[in-house]
């Protein structure tokens, strides 16, 4: 279920989409996930991957969150020592993608459906055998969302999502200073 | 020279001025122990636990203001501290843990008194670090210090794999340190710290309220500073005590759970709150939709994260108090901030203050009978005349020498206050002496936070550390007790301590001095004798079981809704548990 969805319309949570550049070291995953256990923050959805420098990584992580949880995520972000700059893109205008895999149950009489299924939302179609076929989709989330709807009721035998990556548009970076906007701003 | 991982870490703490090391031996870190006792100018304290190690060097720690350094062993030597590092972590004390590890090759095999000690103490650390080679081990001691003393201070581990200790490498001691990730911001905004200036000026009820931070940051005389030449009353969280003479007129001692009844009320009708160091916490706050509602809030905090936590903050300042206090009093000074003006401009403020705390001051009964914990204390404030490091443990002996033991300098008051820690205050004390051999060193604690780590007796007897133990020995864990006679109907469910060791027999066993003070009129004789014992002594005070602290704000409570002495419904120790205690018959052990 989509998170925006899930609280009420007058809930001040907000989904937010936070990246987080990191030295690329031993254990610096484990203590930005830590962080988010421990304080009861949520993650939706997490990755990581090196950058062009293999000295960093970049981790992507969406979470849920009022103003105030918000701001102490990424104060709490910015404390970590391996952290280097952390930017919720949520503020600025950005690009997010997921990749699904979706395998679906394809009876004879569905097979067709599927392929045309896929073809609408332009997906590839990465795998088949005699019962099932294995979708590619990727996206935004609302479009990947869409897709999974429209395949459940052939049977989704399998679905594996990378959780989603974001990087802001030309005009601004997906990297900024160290120093608190949010701060500033009060 | 190539040198061994040990010969390196030897050499790393000398360049970084380490006198002293508490620590206990094990397997893998034989190695570090045998370079170590071949140094000269390295002391090793062995202690007898490793929780007394870390809690001794936090009391080095914040008596001195330098990392207060741990070495143990793998395994159960490195959970034992667990509870120290986190104790640091809550209170900001810089320590750096070395902590041996099994060889890189059997690490993550189940190996013999293997931990995972980066990941238990991850939560616990401010940072922490497993070297898996020895050419990154002396980069990795340099910014460990830096990262535990720097910014907001806190504990960091390295984790020393035995192979890494033999193994050799060139050994160069880095000069500079760059961590790209990591550079604490300072001075804070000029624009924000002028804008609060001119808020001060204007305030008719303003506070200042001090934190820990302004002792880490060494802003006593900044403070004092800021106070006078503004004529601002003063008060401090636990933490905070000692920023700024607990005897100074401005001084409005502790606020909180435990404060006073006028200072929360100062707190409550506040118009302005100037934050320094402190981070809003529920003992200071209670009841947050209701704390200090008419305040607007400057709020100086060295760490983000600290600021709008728990509580809103108009002016956010992020910096070091001193550093952002400095600017301020030029400001405030230029803008024609002087004590005389502002004597008269804040007298109403101050008569209002003044007269909430003649209405209710603390107080306490001393009868010819029984000794009440707050007589003692007030008698050892009055004998050292306030001369001392005081440590505590944790229970209502904190708080009543939270409140009459009115320190006057920072670094001299060490208790723990975040995770509050039994056990603490003991080590604490000896880490402390340890610093400074010279003066005189008061460990305030009771019967259950003592029994918590009394095997370091032996170390401060071994060392001859004077540590002078004023042990209230009310019989109970007196807190928990007290909110069973308030909350839960006098049920005293495991907070009588039913069979209690002889304490005079057993400093004796240590080849401590023992005393003990059974009755009021035992009071001062016991304790001048303890003082002026030139070794360590373990003053064992029979007081009241059922004496209370008060004022208390309820857990939850809204901060001007105190309690002031017990509810006359109290309903004692009738249902279950021990009943009251008998007074102990006949004479105390006095000095001969
Ligand atoms: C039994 C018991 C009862 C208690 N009752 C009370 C009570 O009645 N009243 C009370 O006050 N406390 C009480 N406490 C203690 C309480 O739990 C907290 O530990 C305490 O209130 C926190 O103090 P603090 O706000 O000064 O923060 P600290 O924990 O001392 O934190 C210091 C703050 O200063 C910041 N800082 C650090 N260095 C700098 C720097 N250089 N410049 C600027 N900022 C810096 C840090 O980022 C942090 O935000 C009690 C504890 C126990 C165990
Ligand atoms: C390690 C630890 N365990 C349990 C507690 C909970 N606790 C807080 S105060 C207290 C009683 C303290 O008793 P004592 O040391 O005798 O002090 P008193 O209150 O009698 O002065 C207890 C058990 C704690 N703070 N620390
Ligand atoms: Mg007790």
């Amino acid at each position: 279920m989509r998170v925006r969805e899930f609280f009420q319309p007058d809930d001040q949570r907000m989904e937010h989409i936070i990246s987080i550049l990191v030295e690329n070291k031993f254990g610096v995953l484990a203590r930005v996930a830590g962080l988010f256990s421990a304080r009861g923050y949520n993650i939706e959805s997490l990755s990581v991957a090196a950058t062009l420098d293999p000295t960093t990584s970049r981790i992507t992580i969406v979470t849920v969150g009022d103003d105030r949880i918000i701001e102490q995520i990424m104060k709490q972000l910015n404390k970590v020592i391996e952290v280097l700059e952390v930017v919720d893109l949520t503020e600025t205008h950005f690009l997010d993608r997921e990749t699904a895999l979706i395998k679906v149950h394809t009876k004879p009489e569905h097979r067709e459906e599927a392929v045309r299924i896929a073809d609408i939302f332009r997906a590839k179609i990465v795998d088949s055998s005699l019962t099932t076929y294995t979708i590619e989709i990727t996206g935004d989330v609302d479009k990947v969302e869409a897709l999974i709807n429209m395949l459940k009721p052939l049977g989704i035998r399998e679905l594996i999502r990378t959780g989603r990556i974001a990087i802001a548009r030309e005009t601004t970076r997906t990297a900024s200073p160290r120093r608190e906007p949010a701060l500033l701003k009060s | 020279m190539r040198k061994s991982g040990a010969e390196i870490f030897c050499e790393s703490l000398r360049r970084e001025g380490v006198k002293t090391v508490f620590g206990l031996p094990g397997g893998v870190v034989l190695k570090l122990f045998d370079v170590l006792c071949q140094q000269k100018d390295i002391e090793l304290v062995l202690t007898r636990h490793e929780q007394g190690a870390a809690h001794m060097a936090e009391g080095y720690a914040k008596a001195t203001g330098k990392a207060g350094v741990v070495l143990v062993t793998s395994g159960p030597g490195m959970t034992n501290i667990v509870t120290g590092l986190a104790d640091a972590y809550m209170d900001s004390v810089p320590l750096v843990a070395f902590t041996g590890q099994v060889s890189t090759d059997l690490i993550g095999n189940d190996a013999f008194q293997e931990a995972d000690n980066v990941g238990i103490s991850r939560p616990c650390t401010k940072h922490n670090v497993l070297v898996k080679d020895v050419n990154d081990l002396a980069q990795t001691i340099k910014e460990a210090f830096y990262i535990a003393t720097s910014g907001r201070p806190g504990p960091v581990l390295v984790d020393i794999p035995k192979d890494v200790s033999i193994a050799k490498a060139e050994f160069r001691y880095p000069d500079k340190i760059s961590l790209r990730g990591y550079s604490p911001s300072m001075g804070g905004s000029k624009q924000h710290i002028r804008q609060a200036a001119e808020e001060i000026m204007k305030a008719k009820k303003p506070m200042i309220y001090v934190g820990g931070g302004a002792i880490f940051s060494n802003a006593a005389d900044d403070i004092r500073e800021l106070a006078e030449i503004t004529q601002i009353p003063v008060t401090m969280t636990l933490m905070g005590l000692g920023s700024f003479p607990g005897t100074h007129p401005l001084s409005l001692g502790m606020l909180g759970m435990h404060g006073g009844y006028w200072t929360n009320m100062a707190m409550h009708h506040s118009d302005l709150l100037i934050a320094v160091g402190a981070r809003f916490d529920d003992r200071v706050t209670g009841k947050l939709s209701e704390f200090c509602p008419e305040a607007r809030v400057i709020h100086i905090d060295i760490d983000p994260t600290s600021i709008k936590k728990t509580f809103h903050a108009h002016i956010p300042i992020v910096g070091d108090v001193k550093a952002v206090l400095r600017q301020m009093n030029v400001m405030l000074r230029s803008m024609d901030g002087n004590p005389v003006k502002m004597r008269a401009y804040r007298a109403p403020w101050l008569k209002q203050i003044a007269e909430w705390q003649a209405a209710h001051p603390l107080s306490y009964k001393q009868d010819d009978k029984i000794i009440k914990p707050q007589f003692v204390i007030e008698k050892l404030f009055e004998l050292t005349k306030h001369e001392a490091i005081v440590t505590t443990d944790v229970g209502q002996h904190q708080m009543f020498a939270a409140q009459y033991f009115k320190g006057t300098k920072p670094r001299t008051w060490l208790t723990s206050g975040g995770l509050g820690t039994m056990g603490f205050g003991f080590p604490a004390a000896i880490g402390a002496q340890k610093a400074f051999p010279e003066k005189l060193v008061l460990c305030i604690t009771s019967e259950g936070s003592f029994q918590m780590n009394l095997q370091e007796l032996v170390t401060a007897a071994e060392h001859k550390l004077p540590v002078k133990i004023v042990l209230l020995n009310n019989g109970v864990h007196g807190m928990v007790r007290q909110w069973q006679d308030l909350f839960y109907e006098g049920r005293y469910s495991a907070s009588i301590l039913g069979k209690m060791p002889d304490f005079v027999k057993l400093a004796d066993a240590y080849s401590v001095k023992g005393l003990r003070a059974l009755k009021p009129s035992e009071v001062e004789p016991v304790l001048k004798a303890g003082l002026k014992h030139k070794g360590p002594v373990l003053m064992d005070i029979h007081t009241d079981p059922f004496e209370n602290c008060y004022p208390m704000i309820p857990a939850g409570g809204a901060q001007h809704e105190m309690m002031l002495e017990d509810p006359p419904e109290l309903n004692r120790g009738k249902k279950g548990g021990a009943q009251k205690r008998k007074v102990d018959e006949g004479e105390g052990v006095l000095p001969a």
